[in-house]
């Protein structure tokens, strides 16, 4: 930092690689695909379009089929029908680019919050204390720091979710995909995790795809919601904004949720 | 067949003086956790009281059923100890029977590892060479002496051999159970980090199945001294066990005695060594799953008083972790 007067102009105005300008997201799109196991079809004939920078949440019942989509997205399962496109790339499988936060425990459990982190800088190939500090960086942003020497069972659960999220985002993926990451945290975790969610991705850019069965927790998080049930992608719908967990009397709002409720069958 | 029965009864006396010993400790301290000093102490009134009573059998001559008459007494022993010290065989023996014995685990440690990783991970791997292992396995190791003198140009090298094959099947077959049981989220994690085939095998698999490892580990360790004991006694040169064996044909009592307990306290050794190792890189482990068997060794203790503190009980974990891997 303070040799910074005598290295170029252009080498000091870029900015720490943490602070950089939001990578930009990347468009997801899936063409009358049928996803699964080849035993076990989950979904057929989906068609679905995530633009770069939107927050698509899909709700719909357990085991209907959100983390097969999800998988499939994050190329872990290739589709056993239709075509699943990158920016119109075929999707060849799993990639940096395209990061998935559990909702189980995906933490290594041998390593701490910090070495979590670390980790995808280290797939990349950073420095060793470039990825230190960009860890502790990231950890910081999203309210672990202090706990960032501990091993992930040492801290409670929404700490945990945290610190992959964290891990998540620290690869600067320009997708981020989320398979039910709230789901085991008590209400008021999740919402505090919602909150969190939303203002540590502003300003990555990055295409989210959200899974939950939670429909409240869809239509807060969503710039649109997916519809998914009985094996088929039902509808995807719009949501108002801008983002307001008070607004939820409000009349489109409730509409919108009357709607959803509905078309769930629930 | 008269040596192992002797040897057999104060094997159990020693047990039983132990627990008297526990219990009565245990009701004096009303549920609180011994010291550690204190338990280090009570392990060494459990060794002593054991030498006591062999003494005191073998030197006032007992002969009911079991005879003890012709039985060497500690202090005979100990006079034969001292004198092996003095002289130079029984350290080659200790130094060759180490040797042997390192050889033939650290080559069955890694080669089980690997193979147990390959077969866990490739179906190819399986179905090549799992059928093989699969025969191989049940055979005993010492049964393949035979095998060892017609394929190994010296002594020496069949031995090792024998070592290895004993060691080679429990890390083999804990290496691959502890692979294929790890949690499938943690390599889908990586992958989706960009991780590859090696990234994995280092960030994942190996760690996560370390705990597995060590505990065929603890096992192979185990078997290598029955092993490289019972090889020695058949066709080595120097060595714990071929002089323990001489020392039998020669009727020298006193010297056998001294061999058995040099193979006790070189095989405690090594078996502590490893357990350490194995406890200091899996140390990630969560302690609160082992809470309940560190528990109910002290139920009565704990009945009669509060909930033991978990910093206190820390201590106790360590020694029912113990208890799990072996």
């Amino acid at each position: 930092m303070s040799t910074s007067s005598d290295i170029t102009e252009a080498a000091a105005r870029a900015p720490r690689v943490t602070d950089a300008p939001p990578a930009h997201g990347t468009r997801l799109t899936l063409r009358a695909a049928t996803l699964g196991r080849p035993d076990a079809p989950a979904v057929t004939g989906v068609d679905l379009d995530v633009a770069p920078g939107e927050i698509l949440t899909v709700v719909g019942p357990s085991g209907c089929g959100k983390s097969t989509l999800l998988r499939t997205l994050a190329g872990l399962l290739a589709p056993l029908d239709g075509e699943a496109d990158q920016d119109g790339r075929p999707l060849t499988g799993p990639s940096a680019d395209r990061a998935l936060v559990f909702q189980e425990d995906a933490l290594l459990p041998w390593r701490t919050l910090r070495a979590n982190v670390e980790l995808p800088l280290a797939i990349q190939g950073l420095a060793r204390a470039d990825r230190r500090r960009q860890a502790s960086d990231w950890l910081a942003r999203v309210g672990v720091g202090d706990r960032s020497g501990q091993l992930p069972h040492r801290v409670s659960g929404g700490q945990r979710q945290r610190a992959q999220l964290a891990r998540a985002l620290a690869g600067r993926p320009r997708a981020v995909l989320m398979d039910e990451p709230f789901g085991a945290l008590d209400a008021q975790t999740r919402a505090g995790m919602q909150d969190l969610l939303v203002e540590v991705l502003h300003g990555t850019g990055a295409t989210v795809v959200f899974v939950t069965h939670d429909v409240d927790e869809a239509l807060f998080l969503g710039d649109r919601v997916a519809l998914l049930g009985n094996g088929r992608l039902t509808a995807v719908r719009d949501v108002p904004r801008p983002r307001d967990r008070t607004a939820r009397d409000d009349p489109a709002r409730l509409a919108l949720r009357r709607d959803v409720l509905s078309s769930l069958g629930s | 067949m008269r040596r192992r029965a002797g040897a057999g009864v104060v094997m159990r006396r020693r047990a039983g003086a132990g627990l008297v010993m526990r219990r009565r400790a245990g009701a004096g301290l009303v549920g609180r956790p011994l010291p550690a000093a204190g338990r280090y102490a009570l392990r060494m009134v459990s060794l002593v009281a054991a030498l006591g009573v062999w003494q005191a059998l073998t030197s006032l001559d007992i002969d009911l059923w079991l005879r003890f008459s012709q039985f060497p007494t500690v202090t005979d022993v100990a006079h034969a100890f001292a004198d092996r010290l003095a002289g130079p065989d029984y350290w080659t023996d200790l130094t060759d029977s180490l040797t042997r014995i390192l050889s033939g685990f650290l080559l069955a440690a890694v080669l089980g590892v690997a193979t147990g990783v390959l077969v866990a991970r490739s179906r190819l791997a399986e179905d090549l060479i799992g059928p093989v292992l699969e025969v191989v396995r049940p055979i005993p190791a010492i049964a393949l002496v035979p095998v060892a003198i017609l394929l190994f140009p010296s002594n020496e090298q069949g031995i090792v051999f024998i070592t290895f094959t004993a060691a080679y099947f429990p890390v083999l077959v804990s290496t691959r159970h502890a692979v294929r049981a790890l949690t499938p989220v943690w390599e889908e994690a990586v992958l989706t980090m960009g991780g590859g085939r090696w990234r994995i095998l280092g960030s994942v698999v190996l760690p996560g199945a370390l705990p597995g490892i060590f505990g065929g580990l603890s096992v192979g360790i185990g078997v290598s001294w029955i092993c490289v004991i019972s090889a020695e006694m058949i066709s080595g040169q120097y060595g714990v066990g071929y002089r323990t064996w001489q020392d039998y044909t020669v009727v020298d009592y006193p010297g056998v005695f001294v061999g058995m307990v040099t193979i006790g306290v070189l095989g405690w050794l090594t078996s502590t060594a490893v357990e350490l190792l194995g406890r200091r890189l899996t140390r990630w482990l969560p302690r609160t799953s082992y809470d309940a068997g560190g528990r109910a060794r002290n139920v009565r203790a704990a009945s009669s008083a509060r909930e033991p503190k978990s910093a206190a009980s820390a201590p106790k974990t360590e020694e029912a972790r113990d208890e799990h891997l072996v």
